[in-house]
Order: structure tokens, then C-alpha cells, then sequence
């Protein structure tokens, strides 16, 4: 217990940089679910077969070999382009970037089926509705599909962002200084690596407990009103 | 600027190809990790299952308390801890649990997949049980199955049928899980992909070798779901529809 006093600060380091990383990559997982979302609903038929193969491609590949390609071959190539185009000179893709862009499309995927479900869940004599009563696609987005689609969606997004929070563990791989990094490192110094990587598993299972609980709470805030059978 | 781009895109198809006997024994590497560990993790997760569904007084808050735990936390930090951890404690490292087991990354790798897939597949089973429709179990109360028999008979047979769609997500996650096992030194997919990468000091060969092997692993997977479905929920698929009901995988938290 002294031992990871001694070394909170590299702990604590570590557990910010894994929070950092899981909520940037949300960020981009969002902006690719709703996209792909989009595009699945969407009657151009592109579109669709686009947004499918996107979502066949990630779910088929493990995280980290794509974490891995993004990486060491995504460095190569952007250096191969910018020497092709002249538009810019060497470039160096940081373990954080690599990391939350990889993680963030591999998620959009799951978001994008998440997404999906929910709109196809609001009746579309809703929608109808809207447009007959002369509202402008915006609005009807904004006021018929946006509250309803929040509340369909919470259960997949809770499920996604919990297993999202967790993958990020798999960047201290290419040496991101998270959480399963620092927590490595000091145990390896201190030759306590069970203490060391128990006090990460611990911060994990406090940081998911948390989420979890937050989000349930948003979960009933947004089904206010919702009469449930039984 | 075309021979520019020509000059680098192709990859070494040789090399892969003289390399492919060890891509393929990475792929048995895999398949035996991740569906021993299935099996095994299966096995632990019937009892456990049953223990949740019962609202036993003590057993189901120990088994929630495991599941909550093994479902909170990253495989990584799980592996880690029994791979790298254990070794801390002297006990263990003089002890016959040592030799042949705890210092193995093989054999870290099974006991952290296990443990992990026991988890999971515990919680998707309890809810399928919880599923069993009531008429059912007052049917089998009703001529006279006691608790053993209508669960062995009634319940557990149509809760794995009712389990299939969810179990195969969980399949294909342990598939993408079981990439942990090239961090603790081992050579699957992904490790000779490193190894080829590494050695040869490449960036896409290896690891987009690794990337379409697990990419047919999972198709493989997803159809042979596809089939059980056809042929083990059929009875449960209304006549108007399609014969076979949709897999959406979705991660389970």
C-alpha cells in the first residue's frame, strides 16, 4: 500500500491519459456512428453499401491489429503522401492520435448499428407527421427524432462506451502512457506486479462502475414519461 | 507520381508467402486459445448461470460479484495480472503450480480467457434462463418435474437455443480478444505478424496478413451461427419472415 502511495502521481497520470483517450476517441466514434447511421438509412444505395462494408470490415479485424497497422503503417503512408504531394514534410503519428482515431472509427461502427436501431425504432407516422404539417427536415430531426433516438439509444450507448473504456487498455501496447502502462512500468521498477497491476485493475472496475451508474441515471432521466409494461 | 505510388503500395507477397507455414500455425495457436478457452470458460458458466438464475442466497451474489468484476475490467489487466502478477509472491513460485503452469504464457493466456468468457457467457445465460417462458416452467411443475428435472429437461434446453444469436457476439469477441495472447509473447496471428514486421522491419505485411486472417476466422464464425440458428431457432421464427433471423453483433458490456 506505501508502494503505490509512493507512485500515485504516475497512477493517477496514467488514469487521466486513459480517460482522456476513451472520451476523444468517443468523440470521433459519435461523428462516425451518426454518419454511418446516415448512410445506412439513407436511399442512396452507395451510401449504404459504403456504411455496410465499414461496419463488416471493423467488426471482422481485432482492435489491436488495426491499432497496430494505424500506427506503424499510417505513419509510412502519410510521410509516402506528403513526399508524393509535396503538400507536407515528415510527419509523426503520436501513440494518443493513432490510438483515439483507431479506436474511434472501430467503435463508430458499433455506434452506427446502435444509432440505427434507434431511429428505425421512432414510428415513422411520426416523421410523416412532421413533414404534413410543412416542418422542415431540421426541425423534425431536432424535435421528433433527436429525443426519442437519446432515449433508444442510451442502453446500446452505455454497452458500447463500457467496452470502449476497456480497449483503450490496449494502447498502452504501442506505448501510450495510460493507466496499463505507468501501472507496468512501476511494477517492473518495484518488482510488485501483482500490486500494481491489481491498483489498475481496480481504478478499470472503479472507472466502469462509475459510468455505469451515471449512465443509468440518464437512462431513466430520458425515459421519464415512458410507461413500461408489467 | 504512378511508379511513385506503384513503387510502395504492393506489398511483399513473397515474403508473406514464404512466411505463410508460420501464419498458419499462428492461426492454430489461435483457434485452440480461443475455443479451449470457450469451452472451458462454457463449462464454468452453466453451473454459474444456474446459481444467478436461482437467486440463491449466497451463491448468486458471489457469481455477481465475479461476473461484475471479470465484465468491469480489461482482458489486457486481467492477463497481465495472472501473466506478469502471480509471479510476485514467492509461495506461488515454489510451489507445483509454478513449473508447469503459472510461468507458461500459454497457459496464462487459457486461465485469463477463460475466466473472462466465464463471465460473460454467465450473464447471457442467465438471461436467456430468466427468458424461459412462465408457461413452460408451470407446465413441467405441473406434471410433476422437480426443480433438477425441469432445468435439465425444460429450461436449459431451450435457454442454450435462445442463447445462440448473443453467444455468437461473445465467440467473436474472445476471437478479438485472444490478440491479448501476442503481448504475453505469444506467437498467434497477431504475434508472428509482429515477429514478420519486426523482423524484416516492415510496416502493413504482417499486420494486414494477421488483419485478413482474423477477418475470415470471424466470416467462418458468423456462418456456421448463421446455420445453428437455421437450424435451432426455427421454431421460433414467424412464418411470414425470412428464415433467418437477423446477427447483429453489438460488444457486451
Amino acid at each position: 500500500m506505501d508502494l503505490i502511495l509512493e507512485y500515485q502521481s504516475q497512477l493517477i497520470d496514467g488514469t487521466l491519459m486513459t480517460i482522456k483517450l476513451a472520451l476523444t476517441s468517443l468523440v470521433i466514434a459519435l461523428v462516425f456512428g451518426l454518419l454511418g447511421a446516415w448512410a445506412k438509412l439513407s436511399s442512396n444505395r452507395l451510401a449504404r453499401r459504403l456504411a455496410g462494408a465499414y461496419t463488416t470490415i471493423v467488426r471482422g479485424v481485432p482492435d489491436l491489429v488495426l491499432i497496430l497497422l494505424v500506427f506503424y503503417g499510417g505513419q509510412v503512408t502519410l510521410n509516402n503522401i506528403g513526399v508524393m504531394t509535396g503538400l507536407w514534410g515528415y510527419v509523426e503519428v503520436s501513440q494518443f492520435a493513432a490510438g483515439a482515431c483507431t479506436i474511434g472509427v472501430i467503435f463508430g461502427a458499433y455506434f452506427t448499428e446502435t444509432f440505427r436501431g434507434a431511429i428505425m425504432a421512432i414510428p415513422r407516422g411520426q416523421i410523416e407527421a412532421g413533414i404534413s404539417c410543412g416542418m422542415p427536415r431540421s426541425l423534425i430531426f431536432r424535435h421528433i427524432i433527436w429525443p426519442q433516438m437519446v432515449r433508444y439509444a442510451l442502453p446500446g450507448f452505455t454497452n458500447n462506451w463500457l467496452v470502449q473504456l476497456k480497449t483503450t487498455a490496449l494502447v498502452s501496447v504501442i506505448g501510450l502512457q495510460d493507466l496499463v502502462y505507468n501501472a507496468f512500468t512501476a511494477g517492473r521498477s518495484t518488482g510488485m506486479l501483482f500490486t500494481f497491476m491489481a491498483a489498475a485493475f481496480v481504478i478499470y472496475l472503479m472507472l466502469t462502475a462509475i459510468s455505469d451508474v451515471l449512465l443509468r441515471a440518464l437512462e431513466r432521466y430520458y425515459s421519464r414519461g415512458v410507461v413500461r409494461a408489467r | 507520381m504512378m511508379e511513385n505510388l506503384l513503387s510502395y503500395i504492393p506489398l511483399d507477397i513473397a515474403l508473406i508467402a514464404d512466411n505463410f507455414d508460420r501464419f498458419l500455425y499462428g492461426v492454430w495457436t489461435t483457434l485452440n486459445l480461443t475455443f479451449l478457452a470457450l469451452l472451458l470458460g462454457g463449462l464454468l458458466a452453466i453451473p454459474m448461470a444456474i446459481a444467478r438464475a436461482s437467486g440463491h442466497a449466497v451463491l448468486n451474489p458471489l457469481v455477481q460479484v465475479y461476473t461484475y468484476v471479470f465484465r468491469g475490467t480489461p482482458l489486457l489487466v486481467q492477463t497481465y495480472l495472472i501473466y506478469y502478477g502471480v509471479g510476485q509472491f514467492e509461495v506461488i513460485r515454489n510451489s507445483w503450480l509454478w513449473d508447469p503452469i503459472l510461468s507458461s504464457a500459454w497457459w496464462c493466456a487459457l486461465i485469463a480467457f477463460t475466466l473472462n468468457t466465464a463471465a460473460y457467457t454467465t450473464e447471457l445465460l442467465r438471461g436467456a434462463i430468466a427468458d424461459t417462458p412462465t408457461g413452460e416452467v408451470e407446465a413441467a411443475i405441473a406434471t410433476g418435474h422437480s426443480y433438477r428435472s425441469r432445468m435439465r429437461r425444460i429450461i436449459l434446453p431451450s435457454a442454450f437455443r435462445r442463447a445462440i444469436p448473443a453467444y455468437s457476439n461473445e465467440v467473436i469477441f474472445m476471437l478479438h480478444g485472444s490478440v491479448i495472447a501476442s503481448t504475453i509473447t505469444l506467437q498467434d496471428i497477431l504475434g508472428v505478424g509482429r515477429w514478420l514486421n519486426g523482423r524484416y522491419y516492415l510496416a502493413y505485411e504482417g499486420f494486414i496478413t494477421a488483419a485478413v486472417l482474423y477477418f475470415l476466422i470471424v466470416l467462418c464464425i458468423t456462418w456456421a451461427f448463421r446455420w445453428f440458428e437455421r437450424r435451432y431457432l426455427r421454431h421460433l421464427v414467424r412464418r411470414s419472415e425470412d428464415t433467418s433471423p437477423e446477427i447483429t453483433p453489438a460488444p457486451v458490456a
